[in-house]
């Protein structure tokens, strides 16, 4: 597909040594040059760095696990897998201050995992537990955790929208400089909601940012076959004055400047800003669908070719930032983290069926 | 006492909340500088400005859902729909959003938010603009659902509306906004889910909520001429259901017709006659028999939407035929 060859590399923010190999003399630029990319190495030190491909690891184990369990029946309903686009959402987040707030869709475990949501209670509300993030009551598209100010896990495409901008409005009406940012894929541009949501923003100046995951697909509907202009999101927001960023969803860096700059930029304006990151998954839409009928095999190897959970630490090693001994701990400890939360879902009770009752009204 | 409007009560009831309480504001399509589509807003935006009087796009997904956001956030929205009819494309974001978010959030979110929305047929609007939605709304768990009969109890219930921290569908029959009624000075609430005896009687209980209580009226009118007393229970709520005040008079009365002004098919007195029959079947003395709009879309013309619409006389017919079983 045209797309992968033709993503445009953004400035990551690391630049290869002059000299061979990490720069052991001067560990203050820990291997990359910070007089690059003021946006991002000022705020992103090496353990920044870590901090994300790390993320990136718990994610993919994380999906990787909730896929073998719903083949044993633990896990139930739909269950839509973010392997392949964690470096969009990690990107993304990182660089949001704990004040923000954050929207999504349904395939949100990536997004929860990336704002620090506990890994426990992510995989109890998988099982359906009562230690859960929704006690149970929401499952795999519909994660909560408003200490964190992550608003769900919304399964209606689109839905989210409207619901985001009101949080914004809230923020204007209250004169915060919080900014909310809403995740949405490519199928959500068709929605109604899309356009009206914009429009509100645009019209309200609310501080918001729209960030569309582009994946490609959505469910087995290429873009280019659902929507008149494709993938091609240039002009598509002339008409509400929004500013739009293209970037390239499997690099975590481009990302995360990307978006960085982005939250500069609305927190300072108060005015929308639309990112577009293309990323793909590399599974199916849900564990139900093998993802092979409507997609060419070359199309997904393409685009496994440029797989951040290789690329990143590659990079990583390449510039110096860490050793293979580290991104070894850090393997090793993600493993332990995801297999201590199957065991806490596993062990966690069942909620009382009483406790269907409880929960609708305040 | 002040003799005021359902308009005026309503009106009163918003700008109160507004002056109270800094995290309410409104939001809608022409509620503005045009001053609402019922004129209850007129002035607002003069008098309070437009940070807490925001006209919104006629976009109403979005502003339906951006008041869910922002109740989510903190503030207490109450949202305008210029007609119940115009839910159906906010749906998603009253059903999905509004109603669910507590639920699946495992409690985490609350969602203080008022919906106001005129609804009912009978002004020749023919199809698209004649529904009655509180109906279908009333049975979504997560909100509830006041509809009003009168100045007094819309003034009670819309405080009672904006103070929940659950999301509320106020229903304002178009027919009432004239009608007066005494109110109180002193400040008075009216608990969500609390039904009022509107007229005592012990020979049958006749139900209904918002303009169908003016029917009944009517009806008990009439049939007092034939020796009939018929009690008439106002339910002011739809969600919660005030169940036990409505058993209490049927259990008193031995009888009940109960009267929607939505459709009769699928109505909300379809649910209520269905429960009340299983509460108080050893009481009964009779059918319960339902009285509602036919079951056709709103036609235009003006003969036809009366005779699709209920009216008092279908009520005592009704009314009689429970008597005489």
């Amino acid at each position: 597909m045209e797309q992968a060859e033709k993503s445009k590399v953004a400035a990551t923010g690391l630049v290869r040594p002059t000299s061979n190999g990490p720069d052991k003399e001067s560990p203050s630029t820990n291997g990359y040059d910070v007089s690059r990319n003021p946006v991002l190495s000022e705020r992103v030190d090496n353990a920044e760095l870590l901090r994300m491909y790390r993320l990136m690891l718990l994610i993919r184990r994380f999906e990787e696990t909730c896929g073998q369990h719903y083949s044993l029946g633990h896990i139930r309903g739909f269950l839509h897998l973010y392997i392949g686009q964690e470096a969009t959402g990690i990107g993304a987040i990182a660089p949001l201050e704990d004040r923000d707030y954050i929207v999504t869709h349904y395939r949100d475990h990536g997004h929860a995992l990336a704002r620090g949501l506990d890994t426990n209670r992510i995989m109890a509300e998988m099982f359906g537990k009562r230690t859960g993030l929704s006690k149970g009551k929401g499952g795999s598209m519909h994660i909560f955790d408003a200490a964190q100010r992550f608003m769900g896990g919304h399964a209606i495409v689109g839905a989210q929208l409207p619901l985001a901008a009101g949080i914004a409005l809230a923020q204007q009406y209250m004169d915060t400089d919080v900014v909310t940012m809403v995740f949405f894929g490519d199928g959500a541009t068709n929605q109604g909601t899309f356009h009206e949501t914009l429009n509100l923003a645009s019209v309200w100046q609310l501080p918001v940012i729209f960030f569309m995951e582009n994946n490609l697909y959505g469910m087995g509907s290429a873009v280019g076959r659902v929507r008149h202009r494709g993938s091609d999101f240039s002009d598509a927001l002339g008409a509400y004055d929004v500013d739009v960023v293209s970037v390239d969803g499997m690099d975590v860096l481009a990302v995360r400047e990307a978006t960085q700059a982005a939250i500069d930029s609305v927190r300072a304006q108060g005015s929308p800003i639309f990112i577009e990151a293309k990323t793909f998954r590399f599974v199916g839409h849900s564990f139900a669908d093998p993802g092979d009928q409507y997609r060419e095999r070359s199309e997904v190897d393409l685009w496994r070719r440029r797989d951040p959970l290789v690329a990143y630490p590659k990079q990583l090693l390449e510039y110096g930032v860490t050793t293979q001994m580290e991104l070894d701990d850090l393997s090793a400890s993600v493993d332990a983290e995801i297999e201590a939360a199957v065991e806490f879902a596993i062990n966690s009770p069942e909620p009382e069926l009483s406790e269907a009752f409880d929960d609708v009204y305040a | 006492m002040a003799n005021i409007t359902f308009r005026e009560a309503i009106t009163r009831g918003l700008e109160e909340a507004i002056e109270t309480d800094e995290n309410v504001f409104i939001m809608g399509e022409d509620i503005g500088e045009y001053g609402g589509a019922y004129s209850v807003t007129k002035g607002f935006i003069e008098k309070y400005g437009e940070k807490r009087i925001k006209d919104t796009p006629i976009s109403e997904a979005a502003f339906v859902g951006a008041g869910v956001g922002a109740a989510s956030a903190g503030l207490r929205p109450i949202v305008e729909l210029m007609s119940i009819s115009f839910s159906l494309v906010a749906f998603d974001q009253i059903v999905n959003m509004a109603a669910n978010l507590r639920y699946m959030s495992g409690g985490q979110i609350k969602v203080p938010m008022v919906i106001r929305a005129p609804t009912g047929a009978g002004v020749q609007l023919g199809a698209t603009h004649s529904q009655s939605f509180e109906t279908w709304l009333a049975e979504v768990p997560g909100m509830y659902c006041a509809c009003p009969s009168n100045p007094r109890d819309a003034l009670g219930l819309l405080r009672s509306a904006i103070k929940s921290d659950n999301p509320v569908i106020f229903a304002e029959h178009s027919h009432l906004y004239g009608s007066r009624g005494e109110v109180p000075e002193e400040y008075f609430e009216i608990p969500l889910g609390e039904a009022r005896l509107d007229r005592e009687g012990d020979d049958l209980t006749l139900v209904s909520y918002g303009y169908g209580v003016h029917i009944l009226r009517e009806a008990a009118d009439a049939m007092a001429e034939d020796g009939i007393d018929a009690e008439i229970i106002d339910l002011r709520s739809l969600s919660p259901v005030d169940y036990p005040t409505v058993v209490a008079s049927v259990q008193k009365t031995g009888r009940a017709a109960m009267l929607d002004t939505a459709r009769r098919n699928g109505g909300a007195m379809a649910e209520i006659v269905s429960e009340v029959q299983e509460r108080a079947m050893d009481w009964l003395d009779g059918p319960i028999i339902r009285v509602g709009s036919k079951d056709v879309p709103w036609p235009y013309n003006r003969n036809m939407e009366r005779d699709i619409l209920p009216d008092a006389k279908e009520v005592v017919d009704a009314a009689r035929r429970v008597i005489a079983f």
